[in-house]
């Protein structure tokens, strides 16, 4: 995992400090409310319903024990003893008060961890693949390339306030994309062209939120050393000629759709002549630096278990469907990939106690070499576990809450934090989304359904992706009062659609049944060995609105 | 008359008149006396008479191109960009194309909605002069535009981008 180096502690204590006197101008009135939202909003601080909202940047999702320590120490002592991961990899306090934000950050600065830009008209943080660096069939791993667009786009002068926020995803995988680059306003996918060589097929304009596209390529393939350089022509693009008279247009995407993916990419190639051979292009060197503090751990030399692990799951059943459907195949012989699913009924998806980061923080210490990853579903994965030591790990997690073997099951909602914290829910959708759960509470049967992703949003800002959900909700406000409009066939992967409105919206009361109609079609209509969202595909959205609206 | 502060945090009065787009019909209104800055567009269709003149800048808006003036720049005693909100970053790209592209060497000044916590991003994208807007505290800028000892990019400032530095 990435460390910092003296300059980035100087630039990391530099922040704090600007920070601080920002927000000591703003107490003392010398900045107005409209002059310090966007220093705070690039500070990761929100004004939200009940309270500031502080988002926390996980750059790429990658989390050490002693950064996981610090957020339990700061929720507990200011804020009311929890956190939330969110759907960008990031972790967010829900009440800390404005005044204590600079100690706040001087707090994380202190374990390498910040608030930049997770919020505001800026580059935010970039997402990837939680099973980077680990999984077996990714071309190679681009956490570096992710630390390395971090420190570009930190601070950038020229980036700071764009038309609108700006989020760039990255995806190593040739089989799977669990970064949901597509919808995206930049989606890298790593490629090698026919020379063998490394680079990005570029996605540009995806986006979720009032406008669902689906990011079309803009270039087939740019190499690794230009990377940074074409990040900077098309955000010089954008910037320039992005619109800025309506907040609702002022995406990326607007832009491509209206100079058309070709237009907007013959711009971008002309403003890239310009630059393409400037003192930012990368050098083999700065990537093979970042690259070092990516390298492997010090696995031990071990074969797969697999007899011993066939006799556990033989012995306990409970073990076995949480090693089918929460433990995954790892590059190493002898080790596996661990998802923590944080989504026990009851408990708002996403949400952890003080304590339970404090477990994790114990768990990685004990079982994957420290670290873990936070992933966009809401989840925690312990990247490195020995295949050996899988049955001791899930009898400790068990008592902590992040046993329940739900993983890409139906009841592994994604789901944003919605009316119940956020000022701009139109709705509630936690509430749904536990009632959801708890409609669906036998294992055996979810199982059997398979891979479904449900995802809930409480307003159109998409928080919870609901476009890409093979089945979404959204909650929508009718004259003052909350409903729920469904949408079928989304995906955030390498099939990447936006799923199609199924018809009128619900109360949220007939939310539960109403999906039990839905998955009652699919179990109808399905032949063996086909997903919700292949059976979608081939039958149409007709017979689900038949059976919901009879 | 309003101050200016420059680069170095040295604060003088602002001796420049900004002289607006003249509406349809009517034509520039330059002062007789002082030194006028007038719309980049205007100085490049009168460019015979306005070229060699030193009492004369141009400024751009956030919307417009400094393309038009590629090949010229430097027939320039100060250019200026206007911030019509200090929100609207167009102004940011503006400064680094002047200074990187058409190799401005003048006086670049911001001009318009300019606030503190901005201007070191103005700096860093070739800004060497800054008109605040006048509730703002001028004593506080030099302070807030060396909030950073340095920067992760390359920009107007450094062709040298941090990872360049540390490979060295």
């Amino acid at each position: 995992m990435y460390v910092y180096d003296e300059h980035d502690r100087q630039i990391a204590a530099e922040r704090v400090a600007q920070f601080r006197d920002q927000t000591e101008r703003a107490l003392a009135g010398e900045l107005a409310e409209e002059e310090f939202l966007p220093l705070r909003l690039q500070n990761g601080l929100y004004v939200q319903r009940l309270a500031p909202m502080l988002r926390i940047a996980v750059p790429y999702g990658m989390l050490r024990s002693d950064q996981l320590r610090r957020l339990a120490r700061v929720s507990r002592d200011y804020d009311k003893g929890y956190a939330h991961f969110t759907t960008r990899q990031n972790v967010q306090l829900n009440w800390p008060a404005l005044e204590d934000v600079p100690d706040i950050l001087a707090e994380l600065a202190e374990v390498e961890m910040h608030a930049n830009q997770t919020s505001g008209n800026c580059i935010r943080n970039t997402t990837t693949d939680q099973f980077s660096g680990v999984q077996t069939d990714e071309i190679a791993d681009p956490r570096p390339y992710c630390e390395i667009i971090r420190q570009w786009s930190t601070f950038h002068p020229e980036f700071a306030f764009l038309p609108r926020k700006f989020k760039v995803a990255v995806n190593a995988s040739e089989q799977t994309d669990r970064a949901a680059i597509q919808v995206h306003d930049i989606g890298l996918q790593m490629v090698r062209n026919d020379a063998g060589e490394l680079g990005f097929r570029v996605h540009v304009g995806g986006g979720l939120g009032r406008t669902p596209m689906v990011g079309p390529v803009i270039r087939e393939f740019l190499p690794e050393l230009d990377l940074l350089t074409y990040l900077e022509a098309v955000l010089r693009v954008y910037n320039r000629y992005g619109r800025r008279d309506n907040k609702f247009k002022a995406r990326i995407k607007i832009l491509v759709k209206a100079l058309t993916p070709e237009g907007f990419a013959e711009k971008v190639e002309a403003e890239w002549a310009h630059i393409k051979d400037s003192p930012t292009r990368l050098t083999r060197d700065a990537i093979e630096r970042i690259q070092s503090y990516f390298t492997e751990p010090d696995y031990a030399a071990i074969d797969n278990a697999t007899d011993l692990l066939a006799k556990q799951r033989f012995e306990n059943r409970g073990f076995d469907q949480w090693l089918s459907h929460n433990v995954d195949t790892h590059k190493k012989p002898g080790y596996a990939i661990v998802t923590l699913t944080i989504k026990e009924t009851g408990t708002p998806p996403g949400d952890v106690t003080d304590r339970q980061l404090e477990q994790i923080a114990e768990l990685a210490d004990e079982f994957s070499f420290g670290e873990v990853r936070v992933t966009h579903q809401q989840n925690v994965v312990l990247a490195d576990v020995r295949q050996d030591r899988l049955l001791e790990l899930w009898q400790a997690i068990k008592p902590m809450g992040f046993g329940t073997a739900n993983l890409n099951t139906l009841t592994d909602v994604i789901c944003c934090p919605g009316g119940d914290y956020c000022a701009l829910a139109n709705a509630k959708s936690i509430p749904v989304a536990e009632a959801i759960q708890r409609r669906f509470d036998d294992l055996d049967y979810l199982y059997d359904l398979g891979n479904i992703d449900l995802n809930i949003s409480g307003c159109m800002n998409a928080c919870g992706h609901h476009h890409v959900g093979n089945i979404g909700v959204l909650g929508v406000d009718k004259k003052g009062e909350e409903f729920y409009q469904i949408s079928l066939g989304g995906s955030s992967h390498h099939d990447a659609a936006i799923g199609k409105i199924l018809g009128p919206s619900f109360a949220r009361d007939d939310m539960p049944e109403v999906v039990a109609k839905i998955i009652d079609v699919y179990v109808d209509k399905r032949t063996e060995e086909e997903t919700f969202l292949d059976t979608y595909r081939r039958v149409g959205i007709e017979p689900f609105k038949e059976r919901v609206y009879a | 008359m309003p101050d200016v502060i420059f680069q170095d945090g040295s604060i003088q009065p602002d001796r420049w008149t900004v002289v607006p787009r003249p509406a349809e019909g009517e034509s520039l209104d330059i002062p007789e006396q002082g030194q006028a800055l007038i719309p980049a567009d205007l100085w490049l269709a009168g460019y015979e008479h306005f070229a060699g003149n030193d009492a004369i800048g141009v400024w751009f808006d956030s919307h417009d191109e400094p393309e038009i003036l590629a090949g010229k720049v430097n027939d320039l005693p100060v250019i200026a960009v206007n911030f019509p909100k200090f929100s609207d970053g167009r102004g940011y790209s503006i400064a680094r194309l002047l200074r990187e592209r058409f190799g401005y060497e003048n006086e670049l000044r911001a001009i318009g909605d300019v606030l503190l916590d901005q201007l070191q991003f103005m700096k860093r994208c070739g800004f060497n002069a800054y008109v605040l807007r006048p509730d703002k505290d001028i004593e506080k800028a030099a302070r807030c535009l060396n909030f950073f000892s340095q920067g992760y990019q390359a920009a107007t400032d450094t062709d040298v981008p941090l990872f360049r530095r540390r490979a060295s």
